[in-house]
């Protein structure tokens, strides 16, 4: 199946993709010539969105100032270099893509109150944008209520599905139970400890992940934890390890809170060499902070890693640093982020139209071939397809791949059994 | 003379305008999106009309104004989550009937404090009484034991804090840091379509005008002398004879009360409530919307919150990275040129001029604009 898909790959789209990053004096022909085949305005955009002849407008919400920022600047970063790629390939319907970005401010109402002013004064045709849960909950009954499409990046804790909304990250089902298996299956683990931040998508990722060891797994929970956003005091459940010695430390500790988990975890003699250790938490934008010799040896389970060896994902690692820097690392929601325009994109030539009502049905089935992570594909509960992989974290900050399911796995946000 | 309980003719005229602004000028001037906007700014005029009276004129700092804004937001929303949790709307849910937030955390029944809210009237109740109550109790504890000053506005905070945290951690029955959202219809009227935004809008601003009308009699009144009395010289109010901490009190929980419909409104306006707004940060947000308005004029804090929120607003739109400076700037300004705000501006450069041109036309000097200057008020 991955073979096939590598070689996929190299479709028509690919090549585009390729001659937009690679001549770039030749791009600016380009678009010239695209338009002169493209649909009319009235034909495509029937809504009222903003579009014109030569022109369409999208929304970038995220958060670039706040306690966020940290974590949505990657996200934000990768949907325009999405953007770039896609003008420089001819654009939508030969129409090049304008983007008005708005800033969340790490501010749950402040990102509802920009979706509306982007959907309502702006008439964007979709929004690329939101990052945590809260957010997402936020903006979910505006974009509902005015009829926008949001393509949203997080691997998230599901139930939840809109016709207003595509999940370009993990559903946790997705996330978590193949990671499950392999780390059972490999290392014989039977007795689990669970650390989380405290709000719904690790308590409903545990409660998943919970549920799958006791009845799949047939192991066991011997600790379950849950710390305030932002806590930096994680003594007490260290000892708790200790005492308890658990065969796996399965976490989702999110945010700041990581440096001061793992270095203390480092400073209390837990070498993750040999205590195995479970994260769906931490990428590599985490790791920058964290620094890679305190969490050496723990294993992550994602969708996307940087180091991936795929063609696609060695042509989007040098593009993503040679717009945005050297230094820049890419996590798995700054992947998913980049997923989103690509989509977006291909829905609206799918469904020949704008119209978010025609691409909200459009949706299931597109397929998108040059995703760095592979291959991806929405289903009809407008989650995407995807593999699971487990990483384990190097010095350097990267992670080496260990291991990635066979087939993609089917999203599933509303799982039976785990409820 | 136009003097009596509630307000002089130059107060007078200061609200007139500001009614004709609010419910002529911005309604007819602003489409709805931003019209709502302007609800959500209004919001915080509240509260910061109550920091007027407890700040401005009692010299009670709090620095937790958050938590009563909060308390009337959640309650308000409580009302409208358990209107919008219908066992129709939540039929995918494992147990229906029950808000989506309360399922996601394995709840299976509504808890007993939840179940009241079913109730408009008692909602509306405990959007004044609980935070009210809430405030008595924390003054009667600390001004009873005579703290004051810096510590009493710790303590404030401490309470912004301890709140924040208690919902966050019960997520089941609070929602958690998501908040509740997806507020729709109250007592079955859609609060989402653009008709209902500018109902709830004019709603407001009438509510906002009552509000005001106390604020005035407050200050007009014998209690209002008192409270700056108290504020410049509290002992010596103390040795004539008044019970200082029963008058702090009461500011206390006035400031609660008006902090705790503008909580109502804001879960209303925007259909949306959350522990964002209850922590530290906005409690001190709310306290500058004051400060940049003018912390003794009661309109002053209105064009304060109004100015300050309009600036972050279009701030953040223009510049999505860079607004934050912008705006910390321009607190810095204001506070370092002008320490008594808007309103310092008015009376000090526009309030004088307008004076001499009056004064030049007729001899007679208004008898009323000399008593509010001593009470240290600005008049508007």
């Amino acid at each position: 199946m991955s073979d096939e898909t590598n070689k996929g790959l190299l479709s028509p789209l690919r090549r585009k993709l390729l001659v937009g990053m690679a001549a770039v004096p030749a791009i600016t022909m380009l678009p010239r010539a695209s338009f002169a085949q493209a649909p009319a305005t009235s034909a495509v955009n029937t809504t009222g969105l903003a579009v014109t002849d030569t022109e369409v407008t999208v929304g970038i919400l995220h958060s670039a100032t706040g306690t966020m920022a940290i974590s949505e600047t990657g996200s934000i970063e990768a949907e325009k270099l999405a953007i770039e790629q896609i003008n420089a390939a001819g654009g939508v319907l030969g129409r090049k893509i304008k983007f008005i970005q708005e800033d969340g401010a790490s501010d749950w109402p402040t990102f509802a109150e920009k979706a509306k002013k982007l959907l309502v004064n702006d008439k964007v045709a979709a929004i690329m944008g939101c990052w945590t849960s809260a957010s997402r909950k936020a903006v979910l009954p505006v974009v509902e209520q005015y009829n926008g499409m949001l393509y949203y990046p997080t691997f998230y804790e599901g139930l939840e599905q809109s016709k207003n909304v595509i999940y370009t990250g993990q559903e946790a089902t997705q996330q978590i139970l193949a990671g499950l298996n392999w780390i059972a299956k490999e290392k014989g683990a039977k007795t689990f400890f669970f650390i989380g931040s405290d709000y719904i998508w690790p308590r409903t990722s545990n409660k998943i992940a919970r549920k799958h060891v006791e009845n799949v797994l047939k192991g066991k929970v011997v600790g379950e934890e849950y710390y305030p956003l932002g806590n930096t005091q994680f003594n007490s459940v260290i000892n708790k390890i200790k005492l308890t010695k658990p065969d796996v430390i399965f976490t989702d500790v999110v945010g700041g809170s990581n440096v001061a988990f793992y270095k203390q975890l480092k400073a209390a003699g837990i070498d993750l060499a040999k205590q195995p250790l479970l994260t769906i938490s931490v990428t590599e934008d985490e790791i920058d902070g964290i620094g890679g010799e305190n969490i050496a040896g723990a294993y992550a389970c994602m969708k996307y890693f940087q180091s991936l060896d795929n063609p696609n994902n060695k042509a989007f690692v040098p593009a993503f640093k040679k717009m945005w820097g050297e230094k820049t690392v890419i996590g798995d929601v700054t992947q998913a982020a980049y997923l989103g325009p690509w989509l977006w994109k291909l829905t609206v030539e799918k469904a020949g139209s704008f119209d978010v009502d025609k691409i909200a049905a459009a949706s299931p089935g597109v397929e998108f071939k040059g995703a760095p992570e592979g291959y991806v594909r929405i289903h009809e509960n407008h989650h995407l397809w995807s593999k699971t992989r487990v990483g384990r974290a190097k010095l350097d900050g990267q992670f080496e791949l260990i291991y990635e399911t066979a087939d993609l796995v089917e999203p599933d946000p509303f799982p039976k059994g785990y409820q | 003379m136009t003097d009596n309980r509630f307000f002089n003719r130059s107060e007078l005229i200061g609200i007139l305008v500001l009614a004709v602004f609010l419910v002529v000028v911005l309604p007819l001037t602003l489409d709805v999106f931003r019209l709502n906007l302007v609800a959500k700014y209004l919001t915080y005029a509240f509260v910061a009309l109550g920091l007027v009276i407890c700040w401005g004129y009692g010299g009670i700092l709090s620095l937790g104004q958050g938590v009563f804004f909060g308390l009337g937001g959640y309650c308000m929303a409580m009302f409208l989550k358990l209107e919008a949790s219908s066992v129709e709307n939540t039929k995918i849910q494992s147990t229906p009937g029950i808000p989506d937030f309360m399922d996601w955390n394995q709840l299976t029944a509504l808890p007993f404090f939840w179940k009241p809210f079913h109730s408009l009237t008692f909602t509306i109740a405990a959007i004044v009484l609980v935070p009210g109550i809430f405030a008595l109790i924390i003054g009667t504890a600390m001004f009873k034991r005579r703290v004051g000053g810096t510590y009493f506005a710790i303590i404030t905070q401490a309470v912004a804090a301890i709140l924040t945290i208690l919902i966050v951690g019960q997520q089941g029955y609070t929602g958690g840091i998501n908040g509740m959202t997806d507020l729709r219809t109250l007592k079955g009227w859609d609060i989402r379509p653009d008709h209902a935004k500018i109902m709830l809008y004019f709603f407001e601003v009438g509510c906002l005008f009552v509000c005001i009308m106390i604020a005035q009699f407050v200050r007009h009144a014998k209690l209002g002398r008192i409270l700056v009395a108290m504020r410049e010289k509290e002992d010596r109010v103390r040795f004539s004879g008044y019970s200082v901490a029963n008058f702090k009190i009461f500011a206390f929980s006035i400031a609660a009360m008006f902090a705790a419909i503008g909580g109502a409104m804001f879960a209303l306006n925007v259909g949306f409530m959350s522990p964002s707004f209850v922590g530290i940060v906005p409690s001190i947000e709310m306290v500058i919307y004051t400060a940049v308005g003018g912390r003794l004029s009661i309109l002053g804090a209105i064009y304060g919150t109004l100015l300050v929120n309009f600036a972050k607003t279009s701030l953040s739109e223009t510049f999505p990275e860079l607004w934050l400076f912008g705006l910390g700037g321009l607190f810095i300004a204001v506070v370092l040129a002008f320490p008594n705000g808007l309103a310092g501006i008015w009376s000090d450069y526009v309030q004088p001029r307008i004076d001499r041109l009056i004064a030049s036309r007729k001899r007679k000097p208004d008898g009323w604009t000399d008593s509010s200057v001593a009470d240290g008020a600005p008049a508007e």
